[in-house]
């Protein structure tokens, strides 16, 4: 019997007994749809978390303080107060650092802003002009403040987009006023949308930039007001940015006065730190997802054994018969092989499909992007084939082996 | 898929040639010699289609083992309708299976067409029962989702048979049997007699040595019986060989030599005139 004839005959089959072909293929379906939507998940998760971060700037550099030890308590990274704008204003020296491109320390705290009648909780950072550069930003209008603010200390503020927005509505923001508790200032400039929230769940278009010796006198906490928390340093290109790392390492070290790399009381990490951390992450969710819809699809294999069992049983005289009239064992066998990976890819080629359109239909309702991997889609047909005929083996073998009296004798 | 060969229409003189190291050559090698030494050789027009030579079947389970067949000698000429006819738990339906090759011998040997077929795997036996034998059975044993001619294509299909040509001989099959019209009829649209017919169609349609009807009329009303039973004498009158296997009086009558089969062992009973047209 040809190859042919042989899938016409087993494609037969399947159809005569619709609903239970159908059903065995939904366990086979679901857990292929599942792998494509789990693996798309997990693929469009990374690739918004390294947009996000290539869009801060791969060549980028931040300094943090390090940790301060009171009474034996190590506090966390970051609660030193080590860093200063003075080392800032050092590491914009083109002298001892030339591949550094700009430099912008930061300080920053969530506080209310007040226009007129209305009132706005938003993140607050104190900076340099240097701020605008490291960040990619562009302004949608009015200007940046300048050095000459910094120098003056002066009560400018440039607005992140929706901040704007909140405060000020419709109305154009440059040139309003906005409180801070009791100071007033004067808004200098919006900043263009960047859309995306950030890796860490806070809006890139909330927030609102003040010159850093403004906050140092108005907004910072404690006694050392001339710290910052961060200095985010823009090397010249991605190529320079492991010798701007070596420079501000060394300027650092020689400004703190310490004698050893150990005794250094400050931290810097590239972006891609944290975009390798960010992307690593995910990838432990990807195959935590798809070793639970790898169980799905082994639970779906099962279940087209089991039907192919009964399947054998059912037809154990079509089986006899067919032995009867010149079918060898190995026909036989092909036969139910032949079924079996019908379901399975058929199952297979629908789950593909729905995944598909999962991925396309989903980002609708959910907002993680879903990307659709061509790879996983080719392997999941081929894995769905697989399994129908893995698990048609066995039921197979047993048709294959009954003798033929045995079957036709049975009524 | 390995192809079935193509049927044989050279016979060897001697049969034996073919299967020299079948340990039962000496005995059967006489009994082809000496026909008349065996039951059988009344009717037969030729050469022997069928030989058994002390042929045991014993079925194991356990420590119980039955013996269903307990030495059972006999031949069956090209041409002859043969009714073998016993009561059940006689050995009957053994005798059937092992010359269905539906099954093999314990012991003794079982020549076919000259060719020993007592000690062939699985997969040979399929190739005989697919080109030497044309099976008849009690309850039809049609593919309800198949028409008709799907039916009796279905041994040309194994047998790796061209599809213009399957259609074209399951068609001539079923006009063979008076069934012209019903060529697309599936088994479920059509009654009892015309489903054997159908399935007489398929027995034929390979042209095979020997047509095995097995309780072909068990399932049917007295209109269908006589009706098949006359296709079956029409049959024989063209020449074929058939053999019925009944544990019917009425039905072993239409035969022109009967063959009894009681305690797994056989013994030729005097054949009757035939007592339908």
């Amino acid at each position: 019997m040809s190859w042919l004839e042989t899938f016409r005959t087993g494609a037969q089959a399947i159809m005569s007994h619709r609903l239970r072909s159908g059903l065995t293929m939904l366990g086979i379906l679901i857990g292929i749809a599942a792998v494509i939507l789990t693996v798309g998940l997990g693929e469009g998760a990374s690739a918004q978390v390294s947009n996000e971060i290539q869009s801060l700037g791969t060549n980028l550099l931040t300094v943090t303080p390090g940790s301060t030890t009171t009474g034996g308590v190590r506090g966390g990274l970051g609660s030193a107060t080590s860093l200063t704008a003075a080392d800032a204003t050092a590491l914009a020296n083109k002298k001892d650092c030339p591949d550094v491109a700009a430099v912008a320390p930061v300080s920053s705290r969530s506080t209310v802003l007040v226009a007129g009648s209305t009132n706005w909780t938003t993140t607050v950072s104190g900076s340099t002009p240097g701020w605008l550069s490291v960040h990619s930003r562009s302004l949608l209008e009015g200007n940046f403040f300048t050095q000459d603010d910094i120098v003056k200390a002066n009560p400018v503020m440039v607005l992140g987009a929706t901040t704007a927005q909140e405060l000020f509505g419709a109305r154009d923001p440059v040139g309003q006023s906005v409180s801070i508790g009791t100071e007033t200032y004067t808004v200098e400039g919006v900043l263009n949308v960047v859309g995306s929230s950030s890796a860490s769940g806070t809006s890139q278009d909330d927030l609102a930039v003040i010159p850093i010796t403004t906050y140092q006198q108005h907004l910072a906490f404690g006694l050392n007001r001339t710290s910052v928390s961060s200095i985010v340093v823009e090397a010249t290109s991605k190529n320079t940015l492991s010798a701007a790392y070596q420079e501000i390492n060394d300027e650092l070290l020689a400004l703190q006065g310490a004698a050893t790399p150990l005794a250094a009381d400050f931290t810097i990490t590239t972006q891609t730190q944290a975009l390798t951390t960010a992307t690593s992450v995910d990838h432990t969710l990807t195959i935590l997802l798809a070793g639970i819809a790898a169980i799905s699809l082994l639970v779906g294999g099962i279940g087209v054994m089991n039907i192919m069992l009964v399947s054998v049983t059912e037809r154990i005289r079509e089986i006899g018969l067919r032995k009867a009239l010149g079918a060898t064992p190995s026909v036989i066998r092909r036969q139910f092989m032949v079924e079996a990976s019908v379901l399975g890819l058929a199952g297979g080629l629908i789950g593909v499909l729905l995944g598909i359109g999962g991925a396309i239909g989903l980002p609708h309702l959910i907002s993680n992007p879903i990307v659709i991997s061509p790879s996983a889609a080719v392997a999941a047909i081929v894995v769905s084939l697989a399994i129908g005929l893995g698990f048609g083996v066995y039921p197979a073998s047993r048709a294959a082996r009954m003798a033929p009296i045995d079957a036709l004798r049975s009524e | 898929m390995p192809e079935a060969e193509p049927p044989t229409h050279v016979f060897p003189v001697l049969p034996h040639e073919s299967s020299p190291a079948s340990p039962s050559l000496d005995e059967v090698f006489e009994h082809s010699r000496t026909p008349d030494s065996v039951p059988g050789g009344t009717g037969g027009r030729g050469r022997p289609i069928i030989e058994l030579a002390d042929v045991r079947k014993v079925y194991s389970a356990g420590s119980l083992s039955v013996e269903a067949l307990r030495g059972v000698t006999l031949s069956i000429d090209e041409g002859e309708f043969v009714a073998i006819i016993g009561p059940s738990g006689s050995g009957k339906s053994t005798l059937m299976h092992i010359l269905g090759c539906l099954d093999t011998p314990s012991s003794g040997s079982f020549h076919l067409s000259g060719e020993d077929v007592s000690h062939m795997s699985e997969t040979e036996l399929a190739h005989i029962r697919n080109q030497r034998i044309g099976f008849v059975f009690q309850g039809f044993h049609l593919l309800s989702t198949m028409s008709a001619w799907r039916n009796v294509e279905l041994p040309l299909a194994y047998a790796a048979v061209p599809r213009a040509e399957r259609r074209e001989r399951a068609i001539a099959a079923l006009r063979r049997v008076g069934l012209g019209e019903r060529v697309e009829h599936r088994p479920g649209e059509l009654s009892g007699g015309q489903q054997q017919r159908v399935a007489v169609a398929r027995a034929l349609v390979t042209d095979p040595d020997v047509v095995l009807a097995d309780e072909p009329t068990g399932n049917l009303d007295t209109t269908s019986t006589e009706e098949i039973l006359g296709l079956f004498s029409d049959l024989h009158r063209a020449g074929r060989t058939v053999v019925l296997i009944t544990h019917e009086p009425e039905v072993a009558a239409v035969a022109s030599r009967i063959i009894r089969v009681r305690d797994g062992q056989v013994t030729e009973a005097p054949p009757r005139e035939l007592s339908r047209a």
